[in-house]
């Protein structure tokens, strides 16, 4: 594939692995939204998996595991990608250097805590945080990088890229890099959107363990409702912060990302001429304001502004899962 | 949410870098805005970086008395756990947990201290002292 000379453009996104694609895909040639990525991949969700446990805190994502963008984008826009890991720090090194001297842009897997431009208050050990690089800087050899979550382009010394590149422990990298091998083309938007979001209804309405979709949001009411609300709350607090980590900081533009998927149901809604979508991201975008209302009742209790109430919290979590039953079911019938 | 609804509130955790929020614009359509912070997420940020520092404050006051060895408090200032620095270092849990006793720590091979050190990248010297 040829490939375009070094004229990337950075463009700032809400989260890593959608803004890592739409920008890999709009360097290729296709205009893409991060919505579109994030929704033509299917990858909104709920999984609450407590066996999986990070920090000591249960597994909670507001989306699909890390690599279903990547990997989900493939077939709707015939693009190919490829993905390579290493066992050794110098070949993962030496790899991506010669595939930048060639010209593309590649995404990489990293470790946020060994990413020295992140603010020292988010650096914590996660391992599944995207970015793009897209060249070096002949003077020093310093990595450029477009990292989707930053406004600006930022650039990584290579002892340190190398670092959080080859991170250990949980959803470690392995120096994981992707690039495509096809050029994108545009998807018949008629087809290619409902079977998205036919497979985003599957995930939240019909999932086979009670863990995923909406019923694990209802599992995770019954958690929170089951949280010591006398003695030493530190721990029960930290559960709930958890939660609005998990929803708000990590990248998910807010609500856990439902106001982005409401941007790509709006999107949808012209690009398949299925007006009815439209509708719904309004209905989505309240759903969004409704998990914003929980982040500010946790946090407002984690600050004991007020008292430490597990049943009002477990009672909001049930709350949005109804609306988001309710929600699914139209969409589930609007895009038959 | 709309644009004029997107917080900016100047979150400290996000060291003076806007993330960004998707709201709905004057124009009707939901799109991208810079927000500056929200303060309901520097809460649950700070909350949870408070507590990584209140695990390592302990630690150094329970090593310098010798009831905890260096190690502890490195883990925890590392923003590690003892999991987590196991992974890391590619030390079975039950060693680590055995090298958080001073006297056991006292008498580490420098092979085994140079891999802890390594796994949370500071050198061996650092690693031997509680600052």
């Amino acid at each position: 594939m040829p490939d375009t000379p070094n004229t990337f453009s950075h463009q700032h996104a809400s989260h890593c692995e959608s803004g890592v694609m739409s920008a890999i895909v709009r360097h290729y040639g296709l205009p893409l939204s991060e919505p579109m990525a994030l929704g033509l991949s299917s990858a909104l969700s709920f999984a609450y998996l407590p066996f999986i446990k990070l920090g000591g805190l249960p597994l909670v994502a507001y989306r699909m595991p890390p690599r279903a963008i990547i990997r989900g984008l493939q077939k709707p826009l015939g693009i190919r990608m490829r993905t390579e890991t290493f066992r050794s720090t110098a070949r993962g090194e030496a790899r991506l250097n010669s595939l930048l001297d060639e010209g593309k842009v590649v995404g990489l897997q990293t470790s946020v805590f060994w990413l020295p431009y992140f603010p020292g208050d988010m650096r914590f050990h996660f391992n599944a945080h995207n970015v793009l690089a897209y060249g070096r800087d002949t003077a020093n050899g310093d990595y450029l990088l477009s990292d989707p979550v930053f406004e600006e382009p930022m650039r990584c010394a290579p002892a340190d890229l190398a670092r959080a590149r080859f991170a250990r422990g949980v959803l470690a990298p392995k120096g994981l890099l992707y690039y495509p091998e096809t050029r994108p083309s545009e998807p018949d938007w008629g087809k290619a959107i409902p079977a998205a979001v036919r497979k985003t209804v599957r995930i939240m309405l019909r999932a086979p363990i009670p863990l995923i979709g909406i019923r694990g949001m209802e599992r995770v009411a019954r958690a929170v409702e089951r949280l010591p609300a006398t003695g030493d709350l530190q721990k029960s607090k930290l559960f709930v912060g958890h939660l609005v980590r998990m929803q708000e900081e990590i990248g998910t533009g807010g609500g856990g990302f439902r106001y982005m998927y409401a941007s790509f149901l709006e999107e949808a809604a012209s690009l398949a001429a299925r007006p009815a979508l439209a509708e719904l991201a309004g209905e989505l975008v309240e759903i969004g304001d409704g998990w914003r209302e929980f982040a500010l009742a946790t946090a407002r209790m984690i600050r004991d502004r007020d008292p430490f109430d597990p049943a009002r919290l477990a009672a909001l979590l049930r709350a949005q899962a109804a609306r988001e039953k309710t929600f699914f079911g139209s969409l589930d019938r609007a895009i038959r | 949410m709309d644009a004029n609804e997107v917080p900016q509130e100047g979150n400290a955790t996000l060291g003076g870098h806007r993330k960004a929020m998707y709201a709905r614009g004057a124009d009707g359509r939901i799109g991208i805005v810079p927000s500056s912070g929200w303060e309901a997420e520097e809460i649950v940020t700070l909350q949870a970086v408070e507590d990584l520092d209140r695990l390592a404050a302990d630690a150094r006051k329970r090593a310098l008395a010798g009831s905890t060895s260096a190690l502890e408090y490195h883990m925890y200032k590392a923003r590690m756990d003892l999991t987590l620095l196991s992974q890391v270092s590619g030390i079975w849990a039950w060693r680590v947990r055995r090298h958080l006793r001073p006297d056991t720590f006292a008498r580490l091979r420098p092979a085994l201290l140079a891999r802890y050190a390594e796994a949370m990248g500071i050198s061996v010297d650092q690693l031997k002292r509680v600052d």
